[in-house]
């Protein structure tokens, strides 16, 4: 393995680490459901994109021939990563968590009170 | 250069572990939950192809795809049963 591979490979690991860590630092940093759903799914993408991608090229250099199996773990994570969060949207609208989100202003104003109606 | 940065590797993945776990234990609602544990299983499937890269063999994919299917099947399962009340209806 010659060094500019290696420095490629550095990169990509230390790449996707880092992402797989902030993707889970988001989820103890945010303050709402809505928002942490946010994070692991950059986790699921491109941190696990980039060691996949990482050991794709490992192995094509090291082993022998092209390895292409990664991809197949690459493909079904970015087949069911959006469904997933899709549901566990549809869960948290379920059990009604509520959003750090400021309501729209037209449904934030109040009603104006009503005109007491004067008994007859 | 690249065991440094295998090495740095492990630990920041390490590090996600004990954030998601973290978020497992105290997650106010059941929703929390269940999207930490989504995270530990990407986690997991991280940490396996790290290990594959570090030890040179190829095994640890076969590892990673099952975990990859099994952890999705979890995560539809559970928040199936917490939509519906119910898996398989």
């Amino acid at each position: 393995m010659n060094t500019s591979t290696e420095v490629l490979l550095s990169v990509l690991v230390l790449a996707g680490a880092v992402f797989t860590f902030i993707g889970s630092l988001s989820l103890v940093r945010f303050k709402d459901f809505y928002t942490r759903l946010h994070g692991p799914t950059k986790a699921s993408t491109l941190g696990v994109g980039c060691l996949l991608i990482a050991s794709s090229v490992f192995f094509s250099i090291t082993g022998t021939g092209l390895s292409l199996h990664e991809i197949l773990v690459t493909l079904f994570l970015f087949i069911t990563a959006p469904i997933s969060a899709h549901l566990l949207a549809k869960v948290a609208l379920h059990l009604g968590l509520h959003s750090i989100a400021p309501l729209p202003a037209d449904v934030a104003a109040p009603l104006p009170s009503p005109t007491p109606v004067p008994h007859p | 250069m690249l065991t440094a940065a295998l090495a740095l590797a492990f630990a920041l993945v390490a590090a996600a572990f004990a954030l998601s776990f973290f978020r497992l234990l105290k997650g106010p609602s059941a929703a929390d939950r269940i999207l930490a544990l989504d995270t530990l299983y990407i986690n997991a499937i991280a940490l396996l192809v790290l290990l594959g890269i570090k030890l040179a063999s190829p095994l640890y994919f076969e590892a990673a795809l099952l975990i990859a299917l099994m952890g999705f099947v979890g995560t539809v399962a559970l928040s199936k049963f917490l939509l519906r009340g119910d898996i398989i209806e």
